[in-house]
This record gives structure tokens, sequence and C-alpha cells, in this order.
């Protein structure tokens, strides 16, 4: 639930800098979950930094839209360009990622915030499949079509000539001035834009930005009413979080500079609103939450085969073993999804406020528990909002 | 001169003349009531004040500035505020962030990326928004989400809404609607009160006769459109043509 004003507020400091040490720390803690290498921690961040960013328009402004994967893909495309043109180092592919998505988001916001609700959805999707299209057909000078864009030793590369860094042997990899961006280098500088991306979820959460963006949620009609323009504050709601897609598709294209239109595909769009409902849709740290879930039992499940099942389920008898390894079969691999489907029919029946209400369910049942004892043991406060 | 002069307003939906050559002169400071049967085109009227509905002909002038054509949320900066039939308050939020979004309205206009100071670090708003909670009795429930108050208590805060933006016309339409006698009585002491204190010009809308009379300074009674009479509540309780509108109203 949304309360800003109240004193949750003041535990910000202590849950923020817990939050960044959770985050440096990863690779450490998730040693136990198998989690621990460098490309799947890299995937966490980014998609958290989506995540946290589309929150920013769906939790706190209540805009469900089903086209954020479209500025994702502007970002990629920003970025291997800047590679290409400027050069190896991730910085000004950045900055131009997040530019250019933002000014996207603001043409396809201005007009799809010309509606509400429904057709809000509708439109941005509308939108989205239309730049997926066209990076396949019409845009193919720019994005390479099928083959996806990718930068090549031929390439300008002007900064990098400039450094004297412009002959490499073997495949471009991204360098902040000489360091390598990959393995956990390149963990590490992903990890740092996610905590500036929180830091700022945090500052807007907590402003009277922020607040009327929850007015805008709770009730339109009022804020017309009380004097409010609501539409240009919906608009930069729309644009901050396209540019945080931006941002996430620039990082996806900094640990692997390649980008292809499949990240626009609708399917990248949905994947974003289930992390955000997953987690808790309007919290801080649900979508940062659902995000890590969601692409950890991508990471598990897809990984498993027929292999692996009947290893698991060796120990039943011949004729069930093979019934029910077939059965389970259908929810992993390439059909991990449906896993995933299940997951969050889960949580919409049973927990429509994401994890974060569950935690906090089981936070005042703990509380409930240790005062009916009369040991005055109080709920350790969670991480999480 | 009064705050607001309605000048031959009219406005048809379709075949069906809602408004007919209404002219009203809203004096400043008093507590104006327009009654009349169901259909009589009060709430219309309320509508063309507030930037909802455009009449088709005529002019609505608030302190001497056209209103007609300006947004709802322009209106509101202009100094209107309104209170709704069915109070409109942000029921996912607390009382005192109710209170706080009008006053930052205020302050910041109708639109502003106000992000480096926190909200509750904004002394100026937050003050006001909390003396004005203690103002109309819903101090100690600050900190509550707004979406359980009982009906009285949204139109309590409704109320609170409006009155921290300081404005200089309050439109309320039939503000005790659906209210229980003593949540009716409580809001009328409320309003009563408000009207000594802030000194507000208001415009009621209202079918309840107890809240007409115990309140209004003036009233105007609207039949089929078209205000049939005006005057202190003594003049219009004899007024034989509005028991005619009212009771036997069904002339051509």
């Amino acid at each position: 639930m949304t309360k800003i004003v109240r004193e949750t507020a003041h535990g910000d400091a202590i849950r923020f800098s817990l939050f960044a040490v959770l985050i440096l720390a990863m690779p450490v803690w998730l040693v136990p979950f198998g989690a621990a290498y460098p490309d799947l921690m890299q995937k966490f961040a980014i998609y958290g930094l989506f995540a946290i960013g589309f929150n920013i328009l769906f939790g706190l402004t209540g805009y469900l839209s089903f086209g954020h994967a479209a500025f994702l893909g502007v970002g990629s495309y920003t970025a291997v360009w800047s590679f290409k043109l400027l050069g190896m180092n991730p910085l000004p592919a950045i900055a131009l990622a997040i530019l250019l998505a933002g000014a996207f988001a603001w043409v396809i916001g201005y007009v799809s915030l010309r509606r509400t609700g429904i057709y809000f959805a509708i439109l941005t999707l509308a939108f989205a499949q239309m730049s997926y299209n066209l990076a396949y057909s019409v845009l193919t000078p720019i994005t390479n079509g099928e083959t996806g864009l990718r930068v090549l030793n031929s390439d300008p590369r002007v900064l990098d000539h400039m450094m004297g860094a412009g002959e490499v042997d073997g495949p471009l990899v991204t360098n902040l001035f000489g360091m390598e961006m990959s393995g956990l280098p390149g963990f590490y500088f992903c990890a740092v834009w996610l905590l500036i991306g929180m830091f700022i979820s945090f500052r807007i959460f907590r402003s009277p930005f922020g607040l009327m963006l929850m007015a805008i949620k709770s009730n339109q009609n009022r804020m017309n009413y009380t004097g409010i323009s609501t539409r240009p504050y919906a608009l930069t709601a729309f644009v901050i979080s396209g540019m945080y897609a931006g941002l996430a598709g620039a990082l996806l294209c900094v640990t692997d500079p390649l980008a292809g239109a499949e990240r626009m595909q609708w399917t990248a769009s949905g994947e974003v609103v289930l992390m955000t409902i997953l987690g808790g849709a309007g919290t801080l740290l649900g979508p940062m939450l659902g995000a890590g879930i969601i692409k950890y039992s991508e990471n598990i499940f897809s990984a498993f085969n027929e292999q692996t099942l009947h290893n698991i389920f060796g120990f039943l008898p011949d004729g069930i073993e093979g019934a029910v390894v077939s059965v389970a079969g259908l929810f992993v691999g390439e059909g991990w999804h449906l896993t995933l489907g299940l997951l969050f029919m889960l949580i919409v029946i049973f927990l429509p406020g994401g994890l974060i209400e569950g935690g906090h369910r089981i936070q005042a049942a703990v509380a409930r528990r240790g005062k009916g004892g009369g040991s005055g043991h109080q709920a350790q406060p969670q991480a999480a909002e | 001169m009064g705050i607001l002069q309605v000048q031959n307003v009219n406005k048809s939906f379709g075949g069906l003349k809602a408004l007919n050559n209404v002219n009203l002169d809203i004096e400043e400071g008093s507590l104006h009531a327009i009654i009349g049967p169901n259909g009589a085109g009060k709430s219309t009227l309320l509508n063309c004040f507030v930037g909802r509905l455009r009449p088709d002909t005529g002019t609505v002038k608030f302190n001497g500035r056209s209103l007609l054509g300006l947004s709802p949320h322009e209106i509101n900066q202009a100094g209107v505020a309104r209170v709704f039939q069915t109070p409109e308050i942000f029921s996912d939020l607390t009382l005192l962030e109710n209170v706080m979004i009008p006053a930052l309205a205020v302050r910041d206009g109708a639109f502003r990326i106000n992000t480096w100071r926190r909200v509750d670090k904004q002394p100026d708003v937050r003050d006001r928004a909390e003396a004005m909670l203690a103002d109309v009795g819903l101090a100690d429930k600050r900190n509550d989400h707004s979406g359980n108050l009982s009906r009285g208590d949204k139109r309590r805060l409704e109320l609170a809404m409006c009155l921290v933006q300081r404005p200089k016309l309050v439109l309320l339409d039939e503000p005790t609607a659906g209210m229980s006698r003593a949540d009716t009585n409580n809001t009328i002491d409320l309003l009563a009160r408000m009207s000594e204190q802030h000194g507000v010009t208001k415009i009621i809308i209202e079918h309840d006769m107890h809240v007409v009379f115990s309140l209004a300074d003036r009233i105007t009674v609207f039949a089929q459109g078209h205000p049939i009479v005006e005057g202190t509540p003594e003049q219009i309780k004899g007024d034989p043509k509005v028991k005619e509108a009212y009771l036997g109203g069904a002339h051509v």
C-alpha cells in the first residue's frame, strides 16, 4: 500500500543501504542458489531496472502499458550504434540510449495518454508491435533485420581510434576506459546503474511529484477538480519509465553487443508486467524482487531437460516415472513459460498485492504471535517495503 | 456586482432544453442555494460553472473573467472548488495526503515536477493540511486510510480538501445526499461554521429543504431549465409558484 507521509519514510536510508549491500554482495550470497555467476546476476540487475522504471508508470500512476519492450529495443539499438560509430565505451552508449528511448517514449506517450485503461494498454501494445515489425522490415538498414545488429571490426568507432585503441584482435568487447565489461566488472557496472535507478525511484516515491502520480491512480476526476493538469504528470511518468527501459536495453548490449528485434516482441512487454505484479506493483522493492525471481526461475526451469527429470524422479517405479516425467517435461525447458503462468495465476489469485504483501502478512502474523507469547519480541523490519 | 455572473445561458441536449435563458448573480460571501425538482437543470448549470459542460449560448463570468472554454483544472486554479454528490476523495491515500494534494496544487500550480524535497519535509503545506483536518474534526485520523471512512467523514474530508485551497467560491452538489439525519446535521453545522470562519461564497444544490432553509442566505428555484423565483428563505417559503413547481408542476 502507498503510505508516503507516514513513518515508513523514515526508514528509507536504512532500507536503501540494505538494498545496496544485498545487490553488491550478490556474488557471495547467491552461491548456495547456484546463481552467483556474472551473466545471471547481470540479468537480475538489468531486468530489475526495467521493472523499477515500469513500476513508476504502472505501480504509481496506474497506467498499464503493454509496449515497454519497444523502449528496451530502442535502447539496445542505440547502444550498438554508439559502439559502432563512437567506440566500445559504454557511457556514451548509455547516455544516448536513455535520451533516445525518452524521446521515443514522449512521442508514444503523447498519443497513447489521450486514453486511459484498456484503450491506453491497447494503444501502447499497437505501437510496440509496429516498432517490432518495422525493425524487421523497413528499418532493416538501421536494425539489420533478422540477423540482428552487431559491432564489426570495420566500423568507424571514432573515439576508439582517437584513443589509439582502434585495432583489436578477436571479438570486440565493451570496455570502460580499458576495463572489459565482462565477468564480475560487467556485473558491478550494471549493479551501480541499478543502485542509481533505485535511488531515483526512492526519491520519486517520497516526493510531491510521486504523491501526485499516486493521486492520479487513485482518482483522476478529483485531480482535475483540484487544479491539477493530470496529463503532463502521466506523460512525465511515461517518459521516465521509458528512459529506465532504454537504460536496461543499453546495459543488455554492454554485456553482449548485439541487438535483435525479438527484444521488442510483446512477450517481453508482458514479462515486465509479470515481474512488477509478482513482486508487488506500487511498492518500492517489489519489482526488483519480481524481476529476480522470474529471471532466476527462467534460468533454472529452462535448463531442465528430460535427463534431469529422470534423475529427480528416478526413485519412482518405472511406469509411473515415465508418466511423471512426461507431464513434468511440459513445464520445463522450452515450456517453462507454463510454470511462469501457473506461478503468476497463484500470485494474482491469492496475493494480489504481490510477494511484498505476502511478506507483510507474515511479518504481521509473527508480530501478533510475538505479542501473544508475552516475550515482547518484535518482528525484524523487513528489507522489503 | 456579484462574484459569479451568469447571463443568458442556454444548453440543449438533442431536443431537450436543459437550461433555458438562465440569468443569475451570486453575491460575494453569501450562501446561495439552488433548488428545484428533478430534471430542472440544476446539475447541468453547475457543470457549466466548472468546465465539464460548455453552454450553447450566454456567458459565465467569475470575478469578471469568463470561465467558458477553460478546463476544470484551470477553473479550480482560478479559485473555484467543487464538492461532489458522492464524495470524490483519494481513497487509496491517507487523510493527510488527501488534504496535502490540493494544498500542493495551490502552491505549485497545475504541473510541477517537484522531486527534490520529500513530501513530509514540506512544513508549509503539511501544517496547513493538518490545521485544516483539525478544523473539520478529523485530526486524529490523519494517518488513516481515507477509503475506510464513513460517508459523513468522507464528506468532511472532501470539504477540507476544498477549503484548504482557500477558494473564493465553493460549489456543493447535494452535499447531504444519501446521508443519515445525524450526518446531515453534522454537515450543516460544519458548513455554517465554515461560512463564519472562511467567508467563502457558496453555491449549494440541494433537495433537502431542511438543509436549504437552515443555511441559505438566498434561494433560487429552478423548474424546467429556468429560474422561476429568487429570494430569501422567508420569501421562498410562502411563494405559490414554488409550491406549484414542486407539487403540481405538470403544466406546459
